[in-house]
């Protein structure tokens, strides 16, 4: 029963009259790690924003964790919380110390008393590395350790997928491998994952399948290996000899 | 070597040379004036000081929180004008302030129409001189009212006629114990939010502190009413004729039409300028942050106060500040309207009757420049305090 | 359970044409109730009757809130008036105030106004006199001005707008002198035309001036005059002599921190004072000090915030090329820096504007001073609100054209960089 974690089926979207999701069908099993890359533009952020509803999708259905996502859905936020999602520009919350940035969420959604939340949010930056940093404001940190914080902000309510929305496109060149080191961490630690990335040494090394969107439509999804060693699409093929 | 030294020589001067010239200009133009001040106040047979404070003032206010008559010191004539420009700046401050993050907030809302009507309130109100909205509330809109024998009753306990707006006075007995009991009922509220906090923190109990806390604050008046002899009535104004064809409103609080125009124009003018602030506020949290918080799995309302409001409320403090001061400074243009605020009453009957134009002049300025200087000061602290932190 | 299906897109074909009707209903019977007085629902019982647009209106958008229905124009109404039903409440609320409101308004406004006529007899209807506006409407552009010369006045507006606006479309090198010439020459020539006292002009003191002429007399000048010295403050403020950056800072704090109508009471009482006796200073002269000064620190703390906001490389990069602190601000920094502050200017010559009408406090009169002296005129007692309204609009006009241009200003400078 539970060997899907998400499903899309069917799903469309318009912005206006433009339509970003075009008949989307996406299965994904606990533990899996699905890499999707496509040109800017082709629906791949709206995507994995409509998983934890960041969008609403108009037609079609996503179910995740076994609970559909609709108009009706009550308790959004408990999926939401199941669900972390790391953002191209971190949005850490300035106002914040990184150690409370990680904590906010335990204490006003787990009700979890204060030490024990700090204590998780601790582990979690321990786990990315920057617990010396736990002190300090977003805005005193560099790109990578901002967005490593940002990692840890999510995994402090232990979700069970994690969705990273082009995690590096914001960096600068020599601050991608930290945040990506802590990425294939996650990754080889069994969190089931969607990552939309340009990166495709990561890819290479973490994906089980690789998903290609153009234009609002899924064109290829296919094991890594077939999909970086015989693609069958000639957009595929295009996309790939460009950034590889 | 020589050259250098020479060099740095030269430039210590070239430093000197322009602020000893500034100081010394500076100095002969206050030097030339206070002569000049000296020999004209000699000829009209005053000296400086700032005894006359203590003498009898001898003109009436018609408007006055405190005791004051004629017999008064001219002294305690200034604290009258100046609690009455207290007074109007509050009640300006207090309704600007709703009628601001009303319109800020209808500003954004996704409500085109009403997006629509805040933008306009906005650009008329803005851009017509205050002066000119004070005139327009005294001298035409409160000028329509009816005369006190027809006035526009609200379940007749209180009248809204053209000589000013009578509402129901309030009789306390006991007013010192109910007045200790909601010090007290504020108390208890801090103490039980800050028990919640703790518990919320150590053991992630969530307890209701809101709703106890509203309790509290209606609970403990109210024994004091039913158990500590604290009663309160009421005094209705209630009409009466003085001859024939005149008539007023004996009883009750008058609120005269000089306060209701000058609040009114001052709350209206000053709310566009603290909507701008809030929007401008609200605006400045990106939607990232939203979605951040959103995915975290915060609810509407725990984003708000969270996330939102403590980034929005740093954009919008300082700029408010600043207008409250504005609206305590425009406060001064009660003098058109014959409010008695510290600028009528001082700096024009007083300098009148004295003549003591230097002093009082002075310390017109003096009392708006301490509470400008004051508030600036504190904004510099809060500034600093609640800056976010950055390398 | 449900009774009535939920709207949706099964169903719109129905939903939507019921719902239309009813909101088209409700607001053609508070139409029709505020201009033509009818109650389409009379034959209901009152408090019913009262409620009923908004009820109907209520459900009728309820109907047609239909999400992603596919029409595009319904789609759009939802979105912006009835996202909601929190939001459709409001702006039926809204509509129904806008459309109760515009029948009075307009009758005061225009229908049961009066136009014709020269006396205050001459107004016999409800709504407004503008008769006194048309009567008094030399008076409240030209003030006590006489008739006979306020030719003068017209001559040297007409030769500014002319001059700005031939001004615009020279070359670059006749821009100098056309600026020279605004800013040095005119100005002097322009009060001598309008003072009189030589050249066979007949001399009228300024006692006489008034009215919305005046208005932009003095905004011109003390635009003029605060601007050279509220650059030399920012300058000061900047200074790293401290003598000069403190008395510059304590010059800007005093003038800010006290209001404008105290600075005129000053300049009207206390200034004389501390001029040798018998020294005769005219009014409007020394309610011209007194606007400078006041404006004076309001625009150095404009300037100083372009000042601020130019990066350390152009100060550094000037002073590398040897330039000296007069000829780095002259040439490098304040040009730039005036650049970004072109709104900040407009909005301060905006409030100079705006705070103009206070020198009634010296006993000048501009436009709303000679409405106050027109309203308390036996004969055209009880015309404040017209009055008022008229200084409103003309002000408001003004204003408004202002705080666009520089909202415009702003926008496009933001742009440029």
């Amino acid at each position: 029963m539970m060997s899907k974690i998400i499903e899309l089926k069917n799903v469309n979207k318009w912005f206006d009259k433009f339509q970003v999701l075009k008949d989307i069908d996406l299965e994904v099993a606990p533990q899996e790690k699905i890499v999707i890359c496509g040109p800017s533009g082709s629906g791949k952020s709206t995507l994995i924003r409509c998983i934890n509803r960041l969008e609403e999708h108009q037609e079609g259905n996503i179910i995740v964790d076994g609970t559909e996502l609709s108009e009706s859905t009550k308790n959004i936020e408990k999926i939401r919380a199941e669900v972390g999602m790391v953002f191209q520009q971190f949005n850490l919350f300035p106002h914040l110390s990184i150690l409370d940035n990680c904590a906010l969420a335990p204490i006003w959604v787990k009700k979890l008393p204060k030490k024990q939340a700090e204590e998780i949010a601790m582990n979690n930056l321990k786990r990315v590395q920057i617990d010396d940093q736990a002190l300090k404001f977003p805005g005193q940190l560099s790109g990578g350790q901002q967005q490593r914080a940002a990692i840890a902000r999510a995994l402090c309510m232990e979700p069970k997928i994690m969705l990273f929305d082009e995690p590096t496109s914001a960096l600068d060149p020599e601050m991608i491998k930290e945040v990506l080191d802590v990425m294939v961490d996650l990754a080889k630690g069994g969190m089931t994952m969607i990552v939309v990335t340009h990166e495709m040494g990561f890819a290479k090394e973490v994906a089980d399948y690789m998903i290609f969107m153009d234009e609002g439509k899924i064109v290829e999804r296919a094991k890594t290996k077939e999909f970086f060693e015989n693609p069958k699409s000639e957009r595929t093929k295009l996309f790939l000899s460009q950034i590889l | 070597m020589i050259f250098k030294k020479f060099n740095i020589e030269n430039k210590k001067a070239r430093d000197l040379i322009p602020q000893a010239i500034t100081i010394l200009a500076l100095l002969s133009v206050i030097i030339y004036f206070a002569t000049n001040a000296q020999i004209n106040m000699g000829n009209r047979g005053i000296s400086f000081g700032f005894g006359f404070l203590n003498q009898e003032a001898s003109f009436d206010i018609t408007f006055s929180m405190i005791e004051y008559d004629g017999s008064h010191s001219y002294g305690r004539a200034f604290l009258v004008g100046l609690l009455n420009t207290i007074l109007v700046s509050a009640i300006g401050i207090f309704f600007a302030t709703i009628m601001g993050v009303v319109v800020g907030i209808s500003r954004l809302s996704d409500n085109y129409l009403i997006a629509k009507v805040a933008e306009w309130y906005v650009e008329i109100f803005r851009n017509i001189p205050l002066i000119l909205q004070i005139f327009f509330w005294y001298f035409a809109a409160l000028r329509a009212l009816p005369l006190p024998e027809n006035g526009i009753s609200f379940y007749d306990i209180s009248f809204l006629t053209i000589k000013g707006w009578y509402v129901p006075k309030f009789i306390w007995t006991n007013f010192n114990i109910f007045l200790l009991s909601v010090i007290a009922a504020f108390i208890a509220i801090y103490y039980i939010n800050s028990y919640a906090t703790k518990q919320r923190e150590q053991f992630g109990k969530q307890i209701p502190a809101t709703i106890i806390s509203f309790t509290a604050l209606i609970l403990i008046p109210l024994i004091t009413f039913l158990f500590l002899g604290v009663s309160l009535t009421f005094e209705y104004p209630v009409l009466k004729q003085l001859s024939p064809t005149v008539f007023t409103y004996a009883g009750g609080v008058s609120i005269i039409p000089e306060l209701i125009a000058l609040a009114l124009a001052l709350s209206m003018y000053t709310a566009t300028f603290i909507a701008e602030n809030v929007r401008a506020g609200i605006l400045g949290v990106g939607k990232g942050q939203k979605e951040a918080a959103a995915s975290i799995g915060l609810n509407k309302n725990q984003i708000l106060k969270l996330v939102v409001m403590p980034q929005a409320l740093r954009i919008i403090i300082p700029p408010t500040t600043n207008q409250y001061l504005n609206l305590t400074k425009n406060s001064s243009l009660a003098a058109a309207i014959a409010y008695p605020d510290i600028v009528l009453v001082f700096a024009g009957t007083a300098l009148m009757q004295t003549g003591r134009a230097i002093e009082i002049i002075s310390i017109t300025m003096l009392t708006y420049l301490t509470l400008s200087i004051s508030i600036s000061i504190f904004m510099n602290w809060y500034n600093k305090k609640m800056a976010i932190k950055e390398k | 359970m449900n009774l009535i299906a939920k709207p949706s897109k099964e169903n719109i074909r129905t939903y939507v044409p019921i719902g239309l009707s009813l909101v088209s209903l409700s607001i053609l019977d508070v139409f029709a109730n505020a201009f033509f007085n009818l109650n389409l629902m009379a034959f209901f019982p009152s408090q019913l009757n009262y409620f009923l647009p908004l009820i109907l209106g209520f459900i009728g958008f309820y109907l047609i809130r239909i999400e992603f229905s596919g029409v595009r124009s319904l789609d759009i109404l939802n979105k912006n008036i009835n996202s909601n039903n929190f939001n459709a409440l409001l702006t039926l609320f809204t509509i129904f105030i806008i459309i109760k409101s515009i029948p009075p308004m307009l009758d005061w406004f225009i229908l049961e106004a009066n136009f014709v006529g020269n006396s205050k007899d001459d107004c016999t209807g409800d709504g407004a006199c503008w008769v006194f506006i048309k009567v008094w409407f030399n008076r409240f552009m030209y003030g006590l001005y006489p008739d006979a010369e306020q030719w003068r006045i017209n001559t040297a507006f007409l030769i500014l707008f002319v001059v700005v606006g031939v001004s615009f479309f020279v070359t670059e090198k006749l821009k100098k002198y056309f600026i020279f010439f605004l800013v040095f020459v005119f100005p002097f020539l322009g009060i001598k035309l309008i003072s009189g006292g030589s050249f066979g002009l007949e001399y009228v003191e300024s006692a006489a001036w008034g009215g919305l002429s005046l208005t932009f007399i003095i905004s011109a000048f003390a635009i003029l005059f605060c601007f050279p010295i509220g650059v030399i403050l920012a300058l000061g403020r900047r200074s790293s002599l401290p003598a000069i950056k403190y008395i510059s800072i304590g010059f800007i704090e005093l003038w800010r921190g006290v209001p404008l109508i105290t600075v005129l009471f000053m300049s009207a009482v206390m200034f004389p004072m501390f001029l040798p006796d018998g020294t005769f200073i005219d009014k409007l002269i020394r309610v011209l000090i007194a606007i400078t000064l006041f404006e004076a620190a309001y625009m150095a703390e404009v300037v100083r915030g372009g000042l601020q906001a130019l990066p350390k490389g152009q100060y550094e990069a000037a002073k590398s090329l040897g330039m000296g602190y007069w000829r780095m601000n002259a040439l490098i920094i304040l040009p730039q820096a005036l650049k970004l502050v072109i709104p900040g200017i407009a909005n301060t010559l905006l409030a100079l504007v705006k705070d103009t009408p206070l020198i009634f406090v010296v006993g000048l009169m501009e436009l709303a001073g000679m409405i106050g002296l027109a309203k308390t005129n036996p004969k055209w007692l009880g015309m404040a609100m017209e009055g008022y309204v008229f200084a409103g609009l003309v002000f408001w006009v003004i204003c408004y054209a202002m705080s666009r241009y520089s909202q415009n200003l702003e926008k496009k400078l933001s742009t440029e960089r």
